[in-house]
């Protein structure tokens, strides 16, 4: 298994690859994937620069006292799919979730050289052990879906779509 | 006609709360550990691994199996010598909402229009009264949505063949892929009305899942639709290899003779459910 660190790495990473990074995500669901694209499409102010950052599509559940975060799987990425494209334009390195992409989704990963991750999906309780600590961002309004920075070690991650377009996956 | 004591009724709902998030279902946990050992291929493999220390770690720690810990279902079975009126249904969804709370849970329930802050009011119930049953069983299973949202129904003519129906079951599985988080549970309910067929395919859950069924016919094609599926070669995570289902669960209603409503459900490796038999 490869560690990792820098996102300036990715590039060299190819379809099927099984990594171990450390650094910082940011989750980013449904509702936060929504109102980051109205504030692009409006030309306002980012309450974060997306440039070479990694979206980790999860919302934790409540944290319980003691612990750095509550269980933090992955959801379902196909629901980002029709919001993604804006967001790697803007500079996203890496998106981290679950299951199959549209091909436009896969496209925009060669486009814009960006990578496509998966976690485990439904093993939230295991992944917590692996943040070290978070902090709310943006959009503290929608709860479990607001943007957190997560730091995170040695995070279990399969690459799913590489910057050349590969996918494991047939198209959505 | 016997009274439920609500205040031990309250803590009893509030434990199978926290079982069900925190705790792999016996039957679940030991086809998982199965699927381990006969798996050959090494990224699959290592999937499942992931899964079952996941379970470890969950129940030690008192962590939710899945972060989507669902929106929570709450399936009453009332025997004869037992009286329940709204308060006692009242308890029971308060409780859950509050052992929600109260396990550091994630509050997952909207308003389906208006969407909003999500809370954790809402838990859904369903009632049958049962004649030779004697007190009450209360199942609780939180669904969540990865695996909800590849739900289908089909309206069947009458004289469709029951290999028509096995494609349908099939293409839902295909179609749920690696996003509904493999090796799945797939409920089917067959016949009824709309409504009841897809409520069958979620009651199929609430059985054992390492037994066969009863009903002959139900069990061939359990049987046959478990082989069937496990040839798609979705597996854990997407990644391939020999288990894309631990098990396929099939209830059946009486129906109208001018139709066949099948209901497909799939669940996630985790088949969140925990249960109560209250005996009076």
């Amino acid at each position: 298994m490869n560690k990792i660190s820098k996102v300036s790495d990715f590039k060299k990473l190819s379809a099927g690859d099984e990594v171990q990074f450390s650094g910082a995500i940011y989750t980013g669901r449904d509702q936060a994937h929504k109102k980051l694209v109205e504030i692009l499409k409006a030309g306002k102010k980012m309450p974060l620069d997306l440039r070479g950052k990694i979206i980790y599509y999860c919302g934790p559940t409540a944290t319980r006292p003691g612990h750095k975060i509550g269980s933090c799987g992955p959801t379902t990425s196909q629901r980002m799919d029709k919001l993604t494209e804006p967001l790697l334009k803007a500079g996203l390195s890496a998106m981290i979730g679950k299951g199959r992409r549209a091909k436009s989704v896969r496209l925009a990963c060669k486009k814009y050289k960006s990578v496509y991750f998966l976690s485990p999906g439904g093993c939230g309780a295991l992944l917590a052990e692996r943040v070290t600590s978070k902090k709310i961002i943006a959009f503290s309004e929608l709860g479990p879906e607001a943007i957190q920075k997560l730091e995170v070690k040695d995070f279990p991650l399969i690459v799913a779509i590489d910057t050349k377009g590969k996918s494991i996956y047939s198209d959505l | 006609m016997n009274l439920m004591n609500t205040k031990k009724l309250k803590s009893e709902v509030e434990k199978i709360v926290a079982e069900s998030s925190f705790c792999i279902r016996k039957d679940v946990f030991k086809l998982l550990k199965k699927a381990y050992r006969l798996e050959k291929k090494l990224k699959p493999k290592n999937a499942l691994k992931l899964i079952i220390d996941n379970a470890v770690i969950a129940k030690k720690k008192s962590l939710a199996i899945c972060q989507d810990t669902g929106l929570p279902i709450i399936f009453l079975e009332v025997g004869k010598n037992i009286s329940v009126n709204s308060k006692i249904i009242e308890a029971i969804k308060l409780s859950v909402e509050r052992a929600y709370k109260k396990n550091y849970l994630r509050p997952s329930i909207v308003d389906a229009v208006k969407r909003g802050k999500s809370s954790y009011t809402g838990a859904l119930l369903h009632i049958d009264f049962v004649s030779d049953l004697k007190g009450m069983k209360i199942a609780l299973l939180p669904k969540g949505f990865g695996c909800e949202n590849k739900s289908q129904l089909r309206m069947f003519n009458p004289t469709v063949d029951i290999s028509e129906i096995e494609d349908f079951i099939i293409s839902v599985v295909k179609k749920a892929g690696p996003e509904a988080c493999p090796p799945f549970v797939v409920g089917v309910g067959i016949g009824g009305t709309s409504d009841t067929a897809l409520l069958l395919a979620k009651k199929a859950f609430l059985g054992r899942i390492d037994c066969l069924n009863k009903d002959k016919d139900l069990r061939l094609m359990e049987k046959r639709l478990l082989k069937r599926v496990n040839l798609l070669k979705i597996g854990p995570m997407g990644l391939g290899g020999s288990t894309t289902a631990l098990a396929v669960k099939i209830a059946k209603a009486q129906t109208h003779i001018a139709g066949l409503p099948v209901g497909v459900n799939i669940s996630c490796h985790a088949l969140r459910s925990a249960f109560i038999n209250i005996k009076l």
